[in-house]
């Protein structure tokens, strides 16, 4: 069965995911969305991918969670502390949640995943490195690409055109 | 390898439905890109759990190419909502009528 780090590890992930979602302010909410990113860093170690877990602390903890947190700043006060929500439609969302946990982990259960283990040893990173520029140099390139048109159109889109009509600087 | 492939499945399962459960619920904007983000991450703990007991590199190399394009979603959605902010000064999604077609 499960060792106690990956017992601690999934409590904090996913009970830091419900706090993301329902913590009254939003700046709590996105340091607890922090905690579950982390959370999934800590289940790649365990599973012997240190290469993905230390991306993810890079991508996820370090830029996106910071990324969000500025946002939050932008927003007004008060919309950081109203708790937007369908009152009616919560009883049906938590009703959603537990159908889907409860029917795909009944399917997953049933499907004799139980018997796989393995002793093989963990998978190189030297081997990732090399299947990233020989097999996948493509996709590579094309995630450079899709990066950097997304990263402008971001840029683009969240420019402010008022300010620049009237002559002053923008930045 | 101490831990089995189930363990991780379920716990992926269970964000998925955390997640799934925000995007039904939350009308806030900001809240509704903190259930993707939470859904994109179950699925990547999938990729590299069954990445790991086939074992196969594809599974991880898949997962860095999902984290690298989920950097970008976020980017863009972020943009989206400061510019949706600015125009109704609000971050609900049902004050947002205009955007539709």
């Amino acid at each position: 069965m499960a060792d106690p780090v990956f017992v601690v590890l999934a409590v904090v992930t996913v009970g830091s995911a419900i706090a993301a979602l329902e913590l009254r302010s939003l700046v709590y909410g996105s340091i607890a969305l922090m905690g579950t990113l982390g959370g999934i860093a800590g289940f790649f170690l365990l599973l012997d991918a240190t290469f993905v877990a230390l991306f993810q602390l890079a991508v996820y903890v370090g830029s996106i969670a910071v990324l969000i947190l500025f946002t939050v700043m932008l927003v007004k006060r008060e919309l950081i502390f109203k708790k937007i929500e369908d009152k009616r439609r919560k009883f049906a969302g938590v009703a959603l949640m537990l159908v889907t946990m409860v029917a795909l982990g009944a399917i997953f259960i049933d499907s004799g995943i139980k018997d796989i283990t393995t002793d093989e040893p963990p998978v190189d990173f030297r081997e990732i490195g090399s299947d990233f520029v020989t097999y996948y140099w493509p996709a590579l390139i094309l995630m450079g690409l899709i990066l950097a048109g997304s990263v402008t159109g971001a840029l683009v889109l969240a420019r402010r055109e008022d300010i620049e009509e009237n002559g002053q600087r923008t930045s | 390898m101490v831990n089995e492939l189930v363990d991780f499945t379920l716990v992926s399962i269970a964000l998925l439905g955390i997640g799934i459960y925000g995007l039904a619920v939350k009308r806030n904007f900001i809240r509704m890109l903190f259930a993707i983000e939470i859904i994109i991450n179950a699925a990547n703990l999938n990729l590299v759990a069954f990445g790991r007991f086939i074992p196969e590199s594809g599974g991880q190399t898949l997962a860095l190419f999902s984290i690298a394009i989920a950097a970008a979603e976020v980017a863009v959605g972020l943009s989206l909502i400061i510019v949706a902010y600015r125009m109704y000064q609000n971050v609900d999604v049902a004050d947002f009528r205009s955007l539709r077609g």
